[in-house]
């Protein structure tokens, strides 16, 4: 005990106070723990109680016409199937283009850029981007391509889910390669190798795995967005696979029919909500797979 | 061990703390001619007017105290310091009639020349055979036969063959700490160059690996110019035909080893040796 110790060395009326001093300080220790518990308590209630009203309504609207059937008018018995596959679409495009920008800017700014101002100015946009409202970022494709060609489309959908995916690959690409120690770009320059198959042959090696967790994070984010896609691809009731046409997506399926007054459709969007959980919770599980198999 | 090539020559030997240092005998003609050369950090000048031969086949040890510009020199040599803006050398570092430190320089033929092995041993994150294949595709065309040849014929001069030869395929980042340093001298053997670096190629090591390392300085001299910068005295003794002392950015004396360890010439190399400062 800290209050023996110290009246061990100084007189007994020091160690009363040192004694009153330790009760007061076990005291505040004991009432900043239990609020810290508390808080904690609070966080895992609200976050238990989602996830539970997800999983019991979800599962209650889940069935094997979710997948088989697209979405039909309230009281017909329709599914999600042409959200799903228009998710599935919109994000695999929009990664598809995301992916390589955001790699070559990340790898601009980790291997060329280094303490330039154009690199800083860069490294500031894309951290912007990367906290700016995703809304912003449908209306500004909404000006750039649905205005324009004056249709909604899946295409512009998917635009607009690549700029969410770009920062996140240039922020997590950049700090990855960051990370490969000079040691070993040196050993590679000391054999004669130009500075760009050093970083495609043993630098982008060496950061795979986390260059790779940074891209699943991404898809993770964009499957489950919903703005920038209301002034996009807008949403589509029937079976289309048209991407210069309106595209129907899970989250803006979930958006139009929770708040809907027909109970089916209030049950399909707990549904949609389920899959697209489930969806992210397993791309995350599987980034956190592959960044610990890399250590 | 050295010791066995020592006695072949039949020159005088002279001891240093119980380590046969090399004997007096002749060096080679040049290999790489050091004439005024500075070296300039920013604007810290870290080497000041080098002048240093570089005997041909044989093995030039460079000790000093930490900072004296030893490893400075060595990254001279394969113009590592261009990685880096604000580094620059003036003078001449001859190889071959060609300055190495001139603006026209081809880089990557010149690392080609004079390869490295560093202070921490670098696997790079492939498979064994891939590691050393990955030099030598950066400066020569060969068939499938032709690299397989070149890979075993490196991996045996670097004294691993046996211990790798049933897991090429395997990813490098798995050898012990000596094999994987192994492994690197391997890899700079294999684009075969005239000159190789070694920066303080066993500080990271145990002794045993480092011993192993030291049999393959000696055996690769036959072939290769070296060029080893170490901090320990024993292992400059032992595998050194030259020595080069340097202090604080000043080629202070250069002789061969043995000359070196027993009769400096210079107070300074006199009083490092013997372990009165550095």
């Amino acid at each position: 005990m800290s209050a023996t110790a110290i009246g061990a060395v100084g007189p007994s009326k020091d160690q009363r106070v040192s004694k009153s001093l330790g009760r007061r300080r076990k005291l505040s220790n004991r009432i900043v723990s239990v609020l810290c518990v508390l808080a904690t308590v609070i966080g895992l209630v609200f976050l238990a109680s989602i996830l539970f009203t997800l999983f019991w309504l979800g599962f209650n609207g889940l069935s094997l016409t979710v997948f088989t059937t697209s979405t039909l008018p309230p009281g017909s018995n329709g599914g999600l199937l042409n959200a799903i596959i228009g998710s599935l679409i919109q994000t695999a495009i929009g990664t598809a283009i995301g992916t390589p920008i955001g790699l070559m800017v990340g790898t601009y700014l980790a291997e060329y850029a280094q303490g330039s101002a154009v690199g800083n100015a860069v490294r500031f946009v894309s951290d912007v981007l990367l906290s700016a409202p995703s809304i912003l970022i449908g209306l500004f494709v909404y000006e750039l391509m649905v205005s324009p060609w004056g249709a909604f489309s899946g295409l512009a959908g998917s635009v607009a889910l690549a700029v969410i995916v770009i920062p996140i690959v240039v922020r997590t690409t950049e700090d990855m390669l960051r990370l490969i120690p000079v040691s070993l770009r040196e050993a590679a320059v000391a054999l004669g190798a130009p500075k760009w198959l050093v970083i495609t042959k043993i630098c982008y090696r060496a950061a795979k795995d986390g260059i790779m967790t940074g891209i699943l994070l991404a898809v993770a984010r964009i499957a489950g967005e919903t703005a920038p896609l209301l002034f996009t691809s807008l949403g589509n009731l029937n079976w289309s696979l048209n991407l210069g046409k309106p595209m129907a997506s899970l989250p803006v399926t979930i958006y139009q029919y929770a708040g809907s007054a027909f109970q089916d459709w209030v049950q399909l969007a707990w549904a949609g909500a389920l899959l697209i959980t489930v969806g992210v919770l397993a791309l995350n599980i599987l980034a956190r797979l592959l960044l610990r198999g890399g250590k | 061990m050295g010791t066995t090539t020592m006695n072949e020559t039949n020159q005088a030997q002279a001891s240093f703390g119980g380590v046969a240092a090399r004997s007096a005998a002749a060096l080679n003609q040049s290999r790489i001619s050091i004439r005024n050369l500075d070296f300039y950090y920013g604007s810290n000048k870290a080497l000041k007017g080098i002048n240093l031969d570089i005997p041909d086949r044989q093995v030039t040890g460079m000790i000093g105290p930490s900072g004296c510009g030893k490893s400075t020199l060595l990254r001279v040599l394969n113009r590592m310091y261009d990685l880096y803006p604000g580094q620059r050398a003036t003078g001449e570092a001859i190889l071959d009639g060609q300055n190495i430190v001139g603006k026209d320089t081809d880089l990557n033929a010149l690392r080609a020349r004079i390869g490295m092995v560093f202070q921490k041993p670098t696997p790079f994150p492939m498979t064994i055979y891939d590691n050393i294949a990955f030099g030598v595709r950066l400066h020569e065309r060969l068939n499938k036969a032709e690299m397989d040849e070149r890979v075993e014929w490196s991996i045996s001069r670097a004294a691993l063959w046996t211990e790798v030869k049933d897991r090429l395929n395997t990813s490098a980042m798995g050898l012990s700490g000596g094999q994987q340093q192994r492994l690197c001298i391997a890899r700079t053997i294999a684009v075969r160059p005239d000159v190789i670096l070694f920066d303080e190629p066993t500080s990271a090591l145990d002794p045993i690996s480092t011993l192993k390392i030291e049999e393959l300085i000696d055996e690769l001299k036959s072939d290769f110019t070296i060029v080893i910068v170490t901090h320990n005295m024993q292992q400059a003794a032992r595998c050194a035909d030259q020595v080069a002392f340097f202090y604080i950015g000043e080629l202070v004396e250069v002789g061969p080893a043995a000359q070196m360890f027993t009769a400096p010439k210079e107070r300074r190399t006199q009083e490092y040796i013997t372990g009165r400062f550095g």
